[in-house]
């Protein structure tokens, strides 16, 4: 098993528009930076000993995982495997049962607010307000993040993920896939560090998957962290440095990508679901 | 981040969830609407059910009025984060790093709003149906504080049944208990205007205690009731 990372993406780091010198995001950034150990060599997320039980079923069964800035990981497995509880936890929508999972080294239930800005989130269902527009629905969450200049940085990425000219129609009347690139435009709407992809590419036409590899590769271009779930290993194989399988909410198969052929990653795929 | 700032944050989220809120019921219409119906239908029923002599008016008016306002707001606040949770839109909203309580006071604020305005429009015709003189300047701390009290129980419970399935069996078991304090100092402060009656005891400030004690429970509790 080869740990993988790409020095020079996690280098470049992007400027967080919610982080402001007080806060306790800013004191970590610090206190990173003032750490003997170089800031490279630091995992931007760090999972230990994770355990997540829903009525006593436990769901993920201890799980140690570390991922450095400027880093991809997929993560394959059946469905019920722990994928979505797993990038819930990170995203602070979930607490574990047991274990710890670390942000940019806050901890993903005690300081949960900071993680929150450092995270965007899509998931395989897009979740918008079908009442309200587009441009309505990117305002609203822009409020929520406190981003600076909210209006030019929604149209802007309305017009990135091809919405420009839906801007003002009810989220009710876009199709699914439209649905999917708004949810993009939104997660990616305060700049996160880290985006988490749950199936983000279900409901995507050709084009629109083609748009979600060229905004991820613009997210890892600015220093971003990726962690992504999909059933599709082409698409992990693609999107991805390493893979990382579950199954029955434990590891079971992680490789670098470097060097793996679709045939054998397909192959361990089936096994594992199988 | 300063102490202003903080606040001055919290107040803009607080007023983008409910101004959110508001559009989205006026294009909806999914909730105000059937409250204003509920309640309207009430006051028929209950005017055609009762024996309305001049003697006994005073007795009943106010408990048809507070049985209708309770009844038409539980309506509305069943939906308040129900919605929300069935559109997948909560885990959204919870995903930001908005504080929890502004949440709170948003759905809070957007429940008060609504229920005031099926009151507006509800109080002249109970007015008219049960032929009592209701608008005196009196009426208006009744019925806000009244209003608050049973929006405050609701709006913390509807986040608490919200992720069941049988939510609007749940809601209002969990509710009328609670309200109980509420409906009889309302019911009874709405009566006195009608009939003075000696010794009275402070209904109004019973209310007013009522709200900041449970406003102030609720402000402390909501994260744990909304977050899994």
């Amino acid at each position: 098993m080869t740990y993988i990372g790409s020095d020079e993406r996690a280098s470049k780091r992007r400027p967080d528009p919610t982080c402001t010198e007080g806060s306790s995001l800013a004191q970590a950034a610090r206190r990173q930076e003032t750490s003997p150990r170089p800031e490279a060599e630091r995992p931007f997320v760090e999972i230990q000993g994770l355990r997540k039980s829903f009525a006593f079923r436990p769901v993920l069964r201890g799980i140690d995982l570390s991922l450095r800035a400027g880093e991809r990981l997929a993560l394959l497995g059946a469905n019920g495997a722990g994928k979505t509880t797993l990038l819930r936890i990170l995203a602070c929508l979930t607490r574990p049962t047991a274990g710890q999972a670390l942000v940019a080294g806050l901890d993903c239930v005690h300081e949960a607010q900071e993680v929150r800005r450092l995270v965007g989130f899509v998931a395989h269902q897009p979740y918008l307000y079908e009442e309200l527009t587009a441009l309505e629905n990117l305002l609203f969450f822009a409020r929520m993040y406190g981003v600076a200049r909210g209006r030019e940085r929604a149209l802007l990425l309305l017009e990135r993920v091809g919405l420009a000219r839906r801007a003002r129609d009810r989220v009710g009347s876009l199709s699914r896939g439209q649905l999917q690139r708004l949810a993009l435009a939104r997660a990616l709407l305060h700049g996160p560090r880290l985006l988490l992809l749950d199936e983000a590419e279900t409901g995507l036409d050709e084009a629109g998957t083609a748009l979600l590899s060229t905004l991820l590769a613009e997210h890892m271009a600015e220093g971003g962290t990726l962690i992504l779930t999909t059933h599709r290993p082409e698409f992990a194989l693609q999107q991805a440095d390493r893979l990382v399988m579950l199954k029955g909410g434990r590891i079971v198969y992680h490789e670098a990508v470097a060097g793996l052929e679709l045939a054998q990653v397909r192959r361990a795929y089936q096994e594992v679901v199988g | 981040m300063s102490t202003l700032s903080t606040l001055r944050l919290f107040c803009s989220q607080v007023l983008a969830i409910l101004g959110k809120d508001i559009r989205y019921e006026l294009r909806s219409k999914q909730t105000w609407l059937g409250m204003g119906l509920f309640a309207l239908l009430v006051f028929v029923i209950f005017n055609f059910a009762f024996d309305l002599r001049v003697e006994n008016r005073a007795a009943v008016a106010p408990g048809a009025l507070w049985v209708a306002f309770v009844f038409a707001s539980l309506l509305g606040l069943g939906r308040t984060i129900a919605a929300e949770r069935e559109g997948g839109s909560l885990d959204r909203l919870l995903l930001c790093p908005v504080d929890r309580r502004a949440i709170y006071l948003a759905k809070l604020l957007g429940n008060l709003l609504f229920i005031g305005i099926v009151e507006l429009v509800a109080l002249p015709i109970f007015a008219a149906l049960f032929s009592v003189p209701l608008f005196s300047g009196e009426l208006f701390p009744i019925v806000l504080l009244g209003t608050l009290g049973v929006a405050i129980i609701g709006t913390l419970f509807s986040a608490m049944t919200a992720a069941t399935r049988a939510r609007e069996l749940l809601l209002p078991l969990l509710v009328f208990p609670l309200i109980v304090p509420v409906v009889i100092a309302a019911v009874r402060a709405t009566g006195a205007l009608m009939i003075t009656a000696p010794d009275e005891p402070p209904w109004l400030g019973l209310l007013a205690a009522f709200d900041v004690i449970f406003l102030s429970l609720a402000l402390l509790t909501f994260s744990y009731v909304i977050e899994e």
